[in-house]
C-alpha cells in the first residue's frame, strides 16, 4: 500500500511540474462548450435542454486527451519496466494511474463542470444532478481510458486508435449521465440513472485494472 | 544461488537463444558478453519477469522462480524524470534516496532537477535506484554505458558491498566490468 501512495504521490508531483496537460484539457473543455452557443444561437430554451449533453461530451473528450500520455511517457523512458518491478501487480500499477489520471483530469473537470452548464443556462434544478453523474462518469472514464492506453502502447499512431477504442465503450456512462440532468430538470428521480452509473463504475474498478495490467505486461515484452 | 535450466526465448517470430543454462552462487557474478541482438538483454528481461521464457527453468534458491524473481533490474534505459529531481526521482523505489544518491557520486546534486543532468549522471542515476532496494538479484544491461572512470570505480565498490553482503549480479556488456570472480557467459548470434 506504502508502494502505492509513493508511486501514486509520484504521478501527482509529476502532474504539478507539468500543469500545462492538466490545464490544456480544462481549456478544451471550456472553449470547446462555449463553441455551441456560438453555432446553435443563444436561445435559452435551445441551450438549456442540450446542456447536459454538452457538458458530458465535452468533458469526455476532453479527459481523453491527456490518455495517451499515461503509459506512453513511462514506456518511452523505461519507467514502464520499473513499475512493473516495484513489487506492485500490473492490475494495481494500472489502478494507480487510473486514480492518478481521475486526480489531475477528472477533478478539475468536476469542479468547472458547474460553471459551464450555468454559461449554457441549464435548468438549476438539473444542476447537482449534472455533477453526481459526471463524478462516476470521470471516474469510469479513467478506468476505460487507462485499459485503451495500455492496449494501444506501443501501436504506430497510438493516440488516435485510442479515441475509438474508448468512446465507444463510454457511450452506456454517457446516456445514463445525461438521462440523470435530463430527469433531474423535469422533475423526475434521477435515483435509478445514476444507480445505473454506480453500478458500472462497481463493475469497472475491479475488472479494468486487471485489463490494463494484462494489456502492460504484453507491452512491455 | 541462481539457476538457470535450459531457457529459450522468442521474440518476434525468431528463436533468440535455446539451451542457456548458468548456475550462480550467493555472492557471485556473470557477465554476458556476445555480439548485438545475441539475446543478452532478453535473457535479463526473461529473468526479470519482463519477457517470456518459450521454455526452461529459473530457479532461485531451488525455487521455481521463473516470471517470480525479487531482482533489481536496470535496463538500457534509464527511467529518469526530467521533471523531478533527483531525490524525487528515487524516492518512491526506496525510503533512503540521499546514501544511493552518495553511492554513485550525486549526493550534492540531490535537489538538481534531473533533465540538468549528462547522460552519464543520468546512467548514476539509474543505478542508485539499485541500492534502494533490498534485492538479492542485480539484472544489469550495460551498466557501464557512458561512465567515466572514476564512476565505473563507484560501480564496482557498489557491486562489491552488493556481491559482499550474499547478493548476486547478472550484468550484460561489452565493456570489461569491475566485478573480479565472475563467470562469463557468451551467448551466440
Amino acid at each position: 500500500m506504502s508502494v502505492f501512495l509513493a508511486l501514486l504521490g509520484r504521478e501527482l508531483r509529476l502532474a504539478l511540474r507539468h500543469g500545462g496537460d492538466t490545464l490544456a484539457a480544462v481549456l478544451f473543455f471550456v472553449l470547446a462548450a462555449a463553441l455551441f452557443p456560438l453555432a446553435i444561437g443563444p436561445e435559452p430554451g435551445t441551450l438549456g435542454r442540450i446542456a447536459p449533453g454538452i457538458v458530458y461530451v465535452c468533458a469526455l473528450l476532453a479527459a481523453i486527451l491527456p490518455l495517451d500520455r499515461v503509459f506512453g511517457a513511462d514506456f518511452e523512458d523505461g519507467s514502464l519496466d520499473q513499475l512493473l518491478l516495484c513489487g506492485l501487480p500490473a492490475a494495481a500499477v494500472a489502478l494507480m494511474k487510473a486514480v492518478a489520471h481521475w486526480l489531475v483530469s477528472g477533478v478539475p473537470l468536476l469542479v468547472i463542470a458547474a460553471p459551464v452548464a450555468v454559461m449554457l443556462r441549464m435548468p438549476e434544478a438539473g444542476l447537482p444532478a449534472l455533477l453526481a453523474g459526471l463524478v462516476p462518469a470521470t471516474m469510469l472514464l479513467s478506468l476505460l481510458g487507462t485499459v485503451g492506453a495500455a492496449v494501444v502502447l506501443g501501436a504506430r499512431r497510438g493516440g488516435v486508435l485510442l479515441p475509438l477504442l474508448v468512446l465507444p465503450l463510454m457511450t452506456p456512462v454517457l446516456i445514463f449521465g445525461v438521462a440523470a440532468a435530463d430527469a433531474a430538470s423535469a422533475d423526475l428521480s434521477p435515483r435509478p440513472h445514476l444507480l445505473f452509473l454506480a453500478a458500472m463504475l462497481a463493475a469497472a474498478l475491479p475488472l479494468c485494472p486487471i485489463a490494463a495490467g494484462a494489456a502492460l505486461r504484453s507491452a512491455v515484452e | 544461488m541462481l539457476e538457470a535450466q535450459d531457457l529459450a526465448a522468442i521474440r518476434g517470430d525468431r528463436l533468440v537463444f535455446v539451451g542457456i543454462r548458468f548456475a550462480v552462487p550467493a555472492g557471485g557474478a556473470l557477465v554476458l558478453s556476445g555480439p548485438n541482438g545475441a539475446g543478452k538483454s532478453t535473457l535479463l528481461r526473461v529473468l526479470a519477469g519482463l519477457c517470456r521464457a518459450e521454455a526452461g527453468r529459473v530457479l532461485w534458491r531451488g525455487q521455481d522462480a521463473l516470471g517470480a524473481l525479487e531482482a533489481a533490474y536496470l535496463g538500457h534505459l534509464d527511467a529518469v524524470k526530467p521533471g523531478l529531481t533527483l531525490a524525487e526521482n528515487l524516492r518512491p523505489w526506496g525510503a533512503r534516496p540521499a546514501a544511493a544518491l552518495a553511492a554513485v557520486g550525486l549526493g550534492a546534486l540531490a535537489d538538481l532537477p534531473a533533465r540538468l543532468l549528462s547522460a552519464g549522471q543520468r546512467r548514476r542515476l539509474a543505478l542508485a535506484r539499485l541500492a534502494l532496494r533490498p534485492a538479492a538479484v542485480w539484472l544489469l544491461d550495460e551498466p557501464t554505458v557512458g561512465l567515466d572512470d572514476a564512476s565505473v570505480a563507484r560501480f564496482g565498490a557498489m557491486a562489491a558491498g552488493h556481491r559482499a553482503g550474499g547478493g548476486l549480479i547478472v550484468a550484460a556488456t561489452h565493456l570489461p566490468l569491475p566485478l573480479p570472480g565472475a563467470t562469463a557467459l557468451a551467448l551466440g548470434a
